[in-house]
């Protein structure tokens, strides 16, 4: 069984991001760069169904500037057997990412692809369940549990009541959810195994997509900020305080 | 303008989430709310009687019963060529099935929109919340889901939208509901409680929480989490409150034993009041709260509770 991931290049999750001061945008000079934290758990369970000899290969796949390369090569590290890049300086949003995977896919048929659930950057929460419909598969979002049993994958799902399990027909999309695994650390040795993986380059034209985006970005603004308020002595000052002074109890 | 407002329920519950979409879809146009499931008729019934619906549209099938994206997307697929916006409430179900309508429209899909400046251009958070896109679509249908905390609920009686029943398609036999595990509480939901309560790593066990559900019963709250939480498996999933979990934005929000991540505040610094209680007086958390309390959260909340019962 072959095994797909995507994974993304963003803004490390410690980092406390500055917007642009023309309003263009955020700032991504000199900031450190990551993989995207969800795209992690999603490679950590490619592998894991590998070394449980469930899957064959699993292949990373990123998109993106050249620096993309680095994350794959993280994933690498981590254990992804190759990489693929598509490589472009077009800004690329959901729906352009999720028909550039949907044609890698068509190469490379892989019989289960897995994704973060969201990239921690934009907060679209769309690729997995965009990729699922231009490729007519069954779709698994928000994934913290998963049972491959034949021809079926049978996946716990984290819905806003508690949980849900569905059995989805395989090949399927899979979209992860924080509490799936615990990613693990690359080693210095597989890191250094990683820089003599395979890894492709591809352009989406070569892919034949039209990735152009949608969406026209107008501005980036700073959200309304909250100041800090008081420091109150102890519980008896607490309750008055929010029952006479800010009479929400 | 047309929307379409594809409804959150669960058969039986028209979700309150709906009650702020349809407050922003009203901004777009003339709203017909669309609810797709199996024995719903009351969700129906509530839906026609929100304010500010012109027409639901019923369809009440067994393939709708547990709102599968795959067949969801076929019926609002069939449904969108009426309509100008396509919304949802940017809850797991509405993440789940419109991206895959967006994608199989062959549009962009904007995601938890907090403000709508023009029919095609919104504004949205970014990094967490960290900044504000304002986007402009040039796709010929929108598809969008909606931050129901940054809209105001349209009140949910007094409307008398007339329903229509409309078929169901077939099943895409691509998935099957297998089963659920649902937290049973009979305190108010988080999304829409006017009071929150959240622990965090400082609470140390789950069993610690009970301090909590204490003081929630005494204000009538909700009971919330931080990521940390969840993840030490004090409390169920359904919990979280932050980037990736719930968005709350209720009158008073209590962080207890909560540092205040960035991607906790995500979920929680529109509420109107902000109470911090933790030991650690650098914690981020107190930049953003009214009211801190510097303390060790084991002797604060029973004492805060005692002064409740005052």
């Amino acid at each position: 069984m072959k095994v797909l991931v995507a994974v993304k290049r963003v803004i490390d999750f410690n980092v406390k991001v500055r917007v642009k001061s023309d309003q263009s945008g955020v700032e991504t000079a000199n900031v450190k760069m990551s993989m995207n934290p969800f795209d992690e758990i999603a490679v950590e369970e490619g592998i894991r169904l590998k070394e449980a000899g469930t899957a064959s290969e699993v292949i990373a796949v990123s998109m993106g500037q050249k620096q993309s390369q680095e994350t794959i090569r993280t994933a690498l590290a981590m254990g992804a057997d190759r990489g693929i890049l598509v490589e472009t300086d077009t800004e690329l949003q959901p729906l352009a990412v999720a028909k550039l995977l949907a044609a890698i896919i068509e190469k490379e048929s892989p019989d289960l692809v897995i994704l973060g659930k969201q990239a921690i950057d934009d907060d679209s929460n769309q690729t997995g369940q965009m990729l699922a419909a231009l490729t007519g598969r069954a779709q698994g979002t928000f994934v913290s549990n998963l049972e491959l049993t034949g021809d079926k994958v049978k996946v716990t799902r984290e819905v806003d009541a508690g949980l849900e399990t569905i059995e989805l027909a395989m090949p399927a999309i899979l979209t992860v959810d924080l509490r799936l695994n615990e990613p693990r650390y690359a080693s210095l040795p597989n890191i250094m195994k990683a820089k003599k993986k395979q890894l492709d380059t591809i352009t989406p034209e070569e892919l034949g997509v039209d990735a152009s985006p949608r969406l026209t970005t107008l501005k980036v603004v700073e959200p309304s900020g909250r100041d800090a308020g008081v420091i109150v002595e102890n519980a008896a000052e607490l309750v008055s305080k929010l029952r006479n002074e800010a009479k929400v109890i | 303008m047309s929307v379409l407002l594809v409804a959150d329920h669960d058969n039986v519950e028209f979700k309150s989430a709906n009650l702020n979409t349809l407050s922003a879809a009203g901004q777009l146009g003339d709203v017909t709310v669309l609810v797709a499931g199996s024995n719903c008729r009351a969700v129906a019934d509530a839906a026609a009687a929100a304010e500010g619906v012109s027409k639901v549209l019923l369809v009440d099938a067994e393939i709708y019963g547990h709102a599968l994206a795959e067949n969801m997307a076929t019926l609002i697929v069939g449904l969108s060529g009426d309509y100008t916006h396509l919304v949802a409430a940017a809850t797991a179900s509405g993440k789940n099935v419109l991206p895959r309508v967006a994608a199989l429209l062959d549009v962009a899909q904007i995601s938890d929109i907090t403000e709508i400046e023009t029919p095609d251009t919104f504004v949205r958070p970014i990094y967490a919340g960290n900044a504000m896109a304002t986007v402009q679509s040039s796709d010929s249908i929108k598809v969008i889901t909606v931050r129901g905390t940054a809209f105001e609920a349209v009140a949910s009686e007094g409307g008398g939208a007339p329903i229509e029943e409309i078929s169901a398609g077939a099943d895409a036999g691509l998935s099957n509901f297998i089963g659920q595990e649902l937290s049973k509480s009979e305190r108010p939901e988080l999304t829409s409680a006017k009071v929150v309560i959240s622990g965090g790593r400082g609470m140390q066990n789950g069993e610690n929480f009970a301090m909590l559900e204490k003081v929630a019963d005494q204000l009538g709250a909700a009971v919330g989490a931080s990521r940390a939480a969840v993840d030490a498996g004090y409390v169920p999933n359904d919990y979280q409150v932050g980037q990736t979990g719930k968005v709350v934005a209720p009158d008073l929000y209590i962080a207890v034993g909560i540092s205040g991540a960035i991607q906790h505040l995500a979920g929680m610094k529109d509420s109107k009041v902000i109470v911090a209680i933790n030991k650690d007086e650098e914690a981020p958390i107190f930049q953003v709260s009214d009211y801190g309390l510097v303390a060790d959260l084991f002797d604060a909340i029973p004492e805060f509770s005692a002064e409740l019962d005052k």
